[in-house]
């Protein structure tokens, strides 16, 4: 190689740009709150990058926008997905449902869960969508839980009256079971102990290696400086006139 | 759930009552496996809607094209009555609010999920009271009630042996109207995780109204919000939901009571 040879840049899993996102309150007289606006990043596989900034800068936002769960309104983002480019700001309900059940997976601070299903069903669902057998399925539930101190006689009881650090736990085995070449991070290790918050920076690590690209909002500093490759520093937009 | 046509095409329905709008200018295309919910208040037309989806009902205008199994797309009111009345008790499911208006209420619990098999064909006595009983168990219905009247059922037991007689014929395509709207909130959570471990278990291809907005997020991959008889902004569920366009859906949404 020679010495001016500039190494090929890696392909990036999600790129997002020129993002631009407000809300308008219509309830209350049109009230326009910008969220963001020229937002640019890139995330390669096998990269986690954190982002940082003040509450109110737009980090969750920008997660759900990746997520499709907020709509867009500049810009662009695109994730590979399958050999194929996605752009979630254009993309169609259909596909990015798709996009969600092979190659995004999201961990969101609250779980949201169907009132009777047991905790160790709503773990294993994802890998069921994703075509796994029940038994395989089952058995990464059962992995992620006991290796999130989940006891085993919560597994089969529904997790709506579980503690808030338990839901959490629920949340974040449901975002792992499934290996998705694309994960989204809020928070998640909030309300976690230091056993767990290990358990969680192993499993962010293990994903690293497999090629996973992550983008991620973590609030405890230890955690942030352990697990991320690059911190993307973001800050509330101006308010409109 | 992408597959190369859509069950269903809808163009430019519109059904008025006289002067008044009862549903206008509505179209969508629904996929194989997708469950579409329609939400808005009362008098919205989504009951309009879906009672002319399901043929209950003729448009004043506009086309339902359905993808029949063995002749393709066919808009459903061009086709002959005796057609589309098999078409309603094989292909489709109609799962109504009030249990009793998709019921029998005259004949057995296993009569009532048996009937809809002999509609499709089945003779054989025990097979089709095996499959009642399969079906009843399905619904968490206990199987010595299957002899039983269903005066006798609660309102909650009701409503799941109407979801029973629907799908014992194996439906591609159900309607239903506000499901769980004539049930106690404490029957309500059982009937929709049964719902929705049925409709992801079968495949189904759903279109539900409801007023419920909790309703829809746990069941429908896609909403479309109703009102004076439009649609006025369709979309993913929960973008729909967490990131409203319109400022009636606005309205909707910040309506909603948190316990």
């Amino acid at each position: 190689m020679s010495p001016n040879a500039v190494p090929p840049a890696p392909e990036f899993a999600l790129a997002v740009t020129g993002l631009g996102k407000q809300f308008t309150l219509h309830v209350q007289g049109g009230v326009v709150l910008p969220v963001l606006s020229g937002m640019n990043l890139e995330v390669a596989p096998g990269e986690c990058v954190a982002l940082n900034g003040p509450s109110g800068a737009g980090k969750s936002s920008l997660l759900r926008l990746v997520y499709g769960n907020y709509r867009a309104q500049k810009g662009s983002i695109r994730v590979r997905h399958r050999g194929q480019v996605v752009d979630v700001a254009t993309a169609t309900p259909q596909k990015i449902l798709e996009l969600r059940r092979h190659t995004l997976g999201y961990v969101s601070q609250f779980l949201r869960v169907i009132p009777r299903v047991p905790a160790i069903d709503v773990v294993a669902e994802p890998a069921r969508a994703v075509g796994m057998s029940l038994a395989e399925a089952e058995h990464r539930a059962e992995r992620l839980l006991s290796r999130l101190r989940i006891p085993e006689r919560l597994w089969s009881l529904p997790p709506a009256t579980f503690s808030g650090g338990e839901q959490q736990r629920i949340n974040l085995a449901r975002g792992f079971v499934v290996d998705f070449p694309v994960l989204l991070l809020d928070e998640p290790t909030a309300a976690l102990d230091a056993d767990n918050r290990r358990t969680v920076m192993a499993l962010i690590a293990e994903a690293k290696g497999r090629g996973a690209a992550l983008l991620g909002i973590f609030h405890d500093a230890e955690v942030r400086e352990a697990v991320a490759d690059r911190v993307i520093a973001m800050r509330p937009p101006a308010m409109a006139a | 759930m992408m597959a190369a046509t859509p069950l269903l095409q809808v163009r430019g329905l519109t059904r008025r009552y006289g002067a008044r709008i009862g549903c206008r200018d509505v179209s969508f295309d629904l996929w194989p496996g997708e469950v579409l919910g329609i939400v808005g208040e009362s008098g919205s037309g989504k009951t309009t809607l879906l009672k002319c989806l399901s043929a209950q009902l003729e448009p004043d205008a506009g086309q339902v094209v359905y993808a029949t199994r063995d002749e393709g797309p066919r808009d459903i009111f061009a086709l002959s009555e005796p057609r589309r009345r098999l078409l309603m008790r094989t292909d489709w499911g109609i799962v109504h609010q009030h249990p009793v208006e998709g019921l029998r209420m005259g004949v057995s619990a296993g009569a009532n999920v048996g009937e809809r098999l002999m509609a499709v064909g089945a003779r054989n006595y025990g097979r089709i009271r095996a499959s009642a009983l399969d079906w009843l168990g399905r619904v968490e219905i206990a199987r010595d009630r299957i002899d039983d009247m269903p005066r006798t059922f609660s309102g909650g037991m009701l409503q799941r042996l109407q979801i029973a007689r629907n799908l014992v014929s194996s439906p591609r395509l159900v309607f239903m109207d506000e499901p769980t709207g004539s049930l106690d909130v404490s029957v309500q959570a059982r009937l929709l995780d049964l719902l929705h471990g049925l409709v992801a278990d079968l495949g189904l291809s759903v279109v539900v109204v409801t007023h419920d907005l909790a309703v829809a997020r746990l069941l429908a991959h896609r909403l479309m919000v109703m009102r004076a008889g439009s649609v006025v902004e369709e979309g993913l569920t929960d973008q729909v939901l967490d990131d409203p366009q319109h400022a009636y859906t606005q309205l909707l949404v910040a309506s909603i009571l948190h316990p």
